[in-house]
């Protein structure tokens, strides 16, 4: 096993895919000479060439259009969207009909759209989106959210192999920050599965992308007052791991659901109603949520802090929890 | 005293001669028998549309119910200048490619009704079908929305390397919103295996064109994505068939995309519910008066001597046709509510056809 950066498993998993499977190919903005504006495919023109590479024009929608053309005739393409916020460019295409085509016409859209997102490096309101609510609320899409090296890995192979359209989130913050042992050989992790980040007793933390490093750090504080943190790592929100939500709400009895993106109607709601609906009597403490705030993600790093979630936060709600 | 500025559009695309002699069809590769055989597929793409209104007025349809009448010929010209690896995304206005590629008129009136046995199986309906076995990709509602998937297809084929070409089309309403640049955009940029197909039937629901587009034809757009654009009478059958084979066989030699804007009609309101009040009445009788299924009728008893009998034959062939259709489709049951979460997502067994190996 090597260790590798995030980014670099992305990598990784891509070009494992490639070599494999001549029906892969990338297509995006900048994504051939320059690798990419996060370089996740750099030197992958080189070796694969300007067609399985393809530098499209700046247009989202002959992007993901294309792709799923592509897909019908049986291609396996993956589009990058150069930051996960120009997905909204695209929109009409995943819902409209990536979504919707198997559905209404039995005709599989196996596509990836690869989405750089999140904050945390003053982006901006347009550089630093978390979309995957909006996309998990739309029946045919999947949405994976990898946390970790090696599941940025095995996710894009799997997302690659499924026969749907999939929405592949890559956290920016984790790229060059998160590094991890990852497999040499090609392997798949599971859309629709969780991961226990960490074992606990007393709390549950459910949550995925890069809060799971806060919630990580937030646990070892809670150490020190000897309450002990299960962290639930969702790896994908579409579909999601109810029966590993659930388990852990049962063990704890207190539940966390944190994540990065606005707070009403984010994922983390229907998780919430969900426990709620099926976990009731096992609670010893009302739900709770930790997420952004609902306005548009800010510049200036003091509001931007205020905006993500951080650990201090995590860390008074898992007090309370705690103490209740 | 201010003077108010007159300038008149330049028309920049390639104006289209109508055809005319059996010789020049037969340049075109058409044989008297393809011929006939074209009118077959008009009157079939014509019966079809009647009998749907027909079921409608019988309240056998739900929802709304669109047409092509006018645009028959745009549609039946088109398809016949494909070949059958080609692949395309008719709209709601081109039935006659549904026709042309092979599919069954049983199956069409079962997907009006929305019946089990519609190719979408009651899960949408109208024209909002395809059968992909067919090379067809079903259209969404969202226009002009399968153009960019008309070009990924193009994409898959000009990365693969393979001689097809794929068809995407677009009224001149559409031609509008963005989807229609970014597609000439990308498939004039890498010289993709496209042909754009505009059915300028003049009306975006009741909206006439000088508010739709500034230039003379949609088509001179198609000189600033670095390809050529023709404009063809889309009530000549003959006519669009030999441009769309031109821009179809140059596509498929590595020559890029073409532009082909049909000139048509429109001969009834947007849909069954439109009396289609804001169109002039002179228009009306323009449109009848140049009906695309009458002109080849009489261009074929005059230039390919269609005889009476022959002519007999033909519509009573498609009558019969028809009417077995409509029996055949009125038996088809009604979908099971079970059936309704079926299929929002895809198994790998999906993947186990043809194209997608
Ligand atoms: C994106 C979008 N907006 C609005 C509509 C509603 N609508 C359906 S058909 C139509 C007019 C389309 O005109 P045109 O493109 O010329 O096609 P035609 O119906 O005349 O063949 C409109 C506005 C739609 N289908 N898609
Ligand atoms: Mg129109």
């Amino acid at each position: 096993m090597a260790e590798l950066t995030y980014l670099q498993a992305i990598s990784d998993g891509l070009r494992t895919e490639m070599r494999r499977d001549k029906r892969v190919f990338v297509i995006g903005e900048d994504v051939g000479v320059y690798g990419g504006a996060f370089k996740v495919t750099l030197g992958f023109q080189e070796e694969f060439g300007p067609w399985r590479v393809i530098d499209a024009p700046l247009a989202e929608t002959a992007i993901v259009g294309g792709a799923t053309g592509a897909a019908m005739m049986g291609m396996r393409p993956v589009a990058e969207m150069q930051f996960s916020d120009f997905v909204s460019c695209a929109w009409d295409h995943l819902v409209t009909i990536a979504a919707k085509q198997r559905w209404r016409v039995g005709t599989p859209v196996p596509i990836v759209v690869r989405l750089p997102s999140g904050g945390g490096f003053s982006g901006g309101p347009f550089h630093s989106q978390n979309p995957e609510s909006s996309f998990a609320h739309i029946p045919g899409l999947k949405c994976v959210c990898p946390a970790t090296p090696e599941d940025a890995k095995g996710l894009l192979i799997s997302a690659i192999e499924d026969p749907n359209p999939v929405l592949y989130f890559e956290h920016k913050h984790l790229y060059r920050r998160i590094k991890g042992e990852v497999p040499e050989e090609r392997y798949t992790t599971p859309i629709g599965k969780a991961r226990i980040h960490q074992e606990g007793d007393d709390v549950s933390v459910v949550t995925w992308g890069a809060m799971v490093y806060t919630a990580e750090e937030a646990a070892k504080q809670l150490d020190g007052d000897g309450v002990s943190v299960e962290i639930v790592d969702l790896r994908s929100v579409m579909p999601w791991d109810k029966p590993a939500v659930i388990e852990s709400v049962r063990k704890t009895s207190k539940v966390l659901v944190l994540h990065e993106d606005t707070r009403t109607g984010g994922f983390g709601a229907e998780i919430a109603a969900t426990i709620a609906e099926e976990a009731f009597e096992d609670l010893d403490a009302p739900v709770k949520r930790i997420a952004a705030p609902d306005t548009p993600v800010p510049f200036s790093p003091p509001l931007e802090k205020a905006f993500i979630p951080q650990v201090d936060d995590v860390v008074a709600g898992l007090r309370e929890l705690a103490e209740y | 005293m201010s003077q108010s500025l007159s300038f008149r559009a330049m028309a920049i695309a390639r104006e289209a001669e109508p055809v005319g002699s059996l010789s020049e069809v037969k340049e075109a590769g058409l044989d008297r028998e393809d011929l006939l055989g074209i009118y077959r597929n008009l009157l079939i793409t014509r019966g079809v549309e009647e009998r749907g209104h027909i079921l409608y007025r019988q309240g056998k349809i739900p929802g709304s119910f669109y047409t092509g009448r006018g645009n028959e010929a745009a549609a039946v010209g088109v398809a016949t200048a494909m070949r059958s690896d080609d692949v395309g995304t008719p709209l709601h206005r081109d039935m006659g490619v549904h026709i042309v590629r092979g599919v069954e008129p049983w199956r069409i009136f079962a997907q009006y009704m929305g019946r089990e046995d519609g190719p979408t199986r009651g899960k949408d309906g109208n024209v909002h079908m395809a059968d992909m076995r067919l090379g067809l990709i079903a259209m969404v509602s969202h226009l002009p929305a399968m153009l960019p998937v008309a070009v990924g297809a193009a994409l898959a084929f000009r990365i693969r390397e393979e001689r097809r070409v794929a068809l995407g089309w677009f009224g001149e309403g559409s031609s509008a919103r963005g989807d229609v640049h970014e597609s000439m955009t990308f498939a004039g940029t890498r010289k993709l295996p496209v042909v754009f197909v505009c059915d300028n039937n003049q009306w975006a629901y009741s909206t006439p064109t000088h508010l739709e587009y500034a230039t003379e034809h949609v088509a001179d757009r198609a000189q600033s994505y670095g390809f050529e654009g023709v404009v063809v009478d889309g009530t000549d059958v003959l006519a669009v068939y030999r441009e769309a084979k031109r821009a179809i066989e140059k596509a498929r030699e590595g020559g890029g995309p073409t532009l082909v804007e049909c000139l048509t009609l429109r001969m009834e309101g947007h849909a069954v519910h439109d009396d289609a009040f804001y169109v002039p009445k002179p228009m009306f009788e323009a449109w009848a008066a140049s009906d695309p299924l009458e002109r080849f009728r009489t261009w074929l008893r005059e230039n390919a001597s269609m005889t009476d009998d022959e002519e007999d034959e033909i519509g009573a062939g498609v009558k019969k046709l028809l009417n077995d259709a409509l029996q055949r489709a009125e038996d088809s049951p009604m979908p099971d509510p079970s059936e309704l979460l079926d299929g929002v997502y895809a198994t790998p067994e999906d993947l186990d056809t043809p194209h997608h190996k």
